[in-house]
Order: structure tokens, then sequence, then C-alpha cells
């Protein structure tokens, strides 16, 4: 799911190197909160959120092997 | 980016039979020259084979096709991409098992894909493409789809002599509608902002 996250960003961003990826568990879901590059903070959100959304569409369609909820936090 | 490193008893012989194993060719491949070889005495003794390496130089469309079956395999579906490139459109086709997940609800996740498959295509290019992902034959079936919606749309707009309004979709799927109707004696236009703009069919 991590690396997931990671490929799709690293398409979209000048700067991969300084994508981070973190996961935290928590009871009933697990956070996976992603910081970028400040410079590519607009590349990785959009116009209205637009490719914040789609990257979570697609990250939320890839279940993981558990039940738990995910949630994608961006920056 | 692959490459291979290939040895022949001259360096023409060598770029030959590595462009080759990259199954490319000369113009699409970046050739370096690490040993020139040696021809040895009477061409037997002290000979040295010449080596070049040889890198396939991939294009974007390519670059994406493979980030695109890279992100499908790490949402654990197993799926082959084909590409399709005519003039600026580029059209990825996936297909495999468990491409409903691809797809997601009314589409959602092929047009989730398909906007970021668009973003990192055209990222940084001069040249500007257009892009399609389709699974399955899922973009052909949804214009099918479409195109009863609103016929049935349009009568129901016409038979209660009021405005219909249907619920928001992507510009390219309004297209379908739109064009869909343009023979009818309806009139058809999108209201709301994106994401949540829709088709209004208005009886004339």
């Amino acid at each position: 799911m991590k690396a997931l996250i990671e490929s799709i960003v690293t398409s979209l961003v000048d700067h991969p190197d300084d994508i981070v990826v973190t996961e935290t568990e928590e009871e009933a879901k697990i956070v996976y909160h992603l910081t970028v590059n400040p410079e590519d903070v607009g590349k990785v959100i959009g116009k209205n959120g637009r490719i914040a959304k789609a990257i979570r569409t697609v990250v939320y369609a890839a279940k993981a092997d558990g039940n738990k909820r995910i949630y994608l936090d961006i920056m | 980016m692959r490459e291979v490193t290939a040895s022949g008893q001259t360096v023409e012989e060598a770029v030959q039979s590595a462009l080759e194993q990259l199954n490319t060719t000369r113009d699409q491949a970046e050739i370096e020259v690490i040993d020139e070889g040696k021809k040895g005495l009477l061409g037997v003794f002290g000979t040295k084979q010449a080596v070049v390496k040889a890198v396939k130089i991939s294009s974007p469309v390519e670059k994406t096709a493979t980030f695109l079956e890279d992100v499908v395999k790490k949402m654990n579906v197993e799926a082959m991409v084909k590409t399709t490139v005519t003039d600026n459109h580029v059209t990825y086709e996936l297909s495999g098992e468990n491409i409903a997940i691809l797809i997601g609800k009314r589409g959602q996740t092929l047009n989730a894909l398909q906007y970021i498959v668009h973003l990192a295509l055209n990222k940084n290019q001069d040249q500007f493409y257009s892009v399609t992902v389709d699974a399955e034959g899922y973009r052909q079936r949804r214009k099918e789809t479409l195109e009863s919606l609103a016929v049935k749309m349009a009568e129901k707009a016409e038979t209660l002599n009021k405005k219909v309004a249907l619920e928001p979709m992507p510009a390219f799927e309004r297209k379908i509608i739109h064009n869909a109707l343009q023979q009818k004696a309806v009139k058809t236009y999108s209201a709301g902002d994106e994401p949540h703009r829709h088709i209004v069919i208005q009886p004339s």
C-alpha cells in the first residue's frame, strides 16, 4: 500500500526524493501520511483537490490485506 | 530503461548484436563503446573483442505504460496493459482478472487512474497527449449505457415538459450525452461546477 502511494506520487512531482509516506495504525483504520517537497504540494493536491481526490480513489480501491479502513492524509 | 552489454569482432558487430538483444533500432538507443577491440597479429594472436553498451531510450508513452502496469500491480490486480497511439491520443487498455476493482463504481477508479496517467504522461513534456484508460471494453459499454440513458431522459423531459437534470459526470461522459441528443427535439446544456457539473435536458 505504501509502495502504491509512493509510485503514484513519484510520477507526479518534481522532487521524488522528498516524498515521505508514514504509516500509523489506529484502532479502526490505517492512516498513511504523505508529505512532499513544498514546491510539489500543488502537484499532489491540484485545483480544488482534484489530484488528491484521484489519488485517494485509486488508493482506497486497492484494498489492503486487512479489514481496516484506509485513510490517506496529505501534508 | 533497459540496457545490455554486447561484444563482437568489430564495434559495428557488437552494436548490431546489442540492438538485436534490445529489439530496437539505432536511433532509439544510446551506444557507448567500452572497448574498441584489437585485430591482433594475423587476426589470430592477441585478438580482443569489441565491447559496447547499449541503452534503450523509452518514449514517454512507453514509460507511462510501465508506470500504469506498476500501479496496477501494487493495487494487487493482475492485469496487462496494451498501448495504442493515434496522433495525440494514447489509449491504455487493461485486461486481466479482477478488473472490476480497477473500474470501480460507475468507473470512478478507472477515471481516477486515467487522470493520474494523464498527468504523469504530460508532465514536463513538450508534446501534449490526451489519454484514455480502458478496462475490458468498459468505455464502450459505458457509452452504450449513457446513450440509452440519454434517450430515456430526453423522452421523460418531453412528456413532463420539464427540465431533467442528470447526475454529475466527467466531461468526456457528458460529451457522449450531448452527442447522442443532438438530433433530438431537446436542448442539452451543462450546469454546475466541476466536479459536480451535470447535464440538463430541456424540452424545446
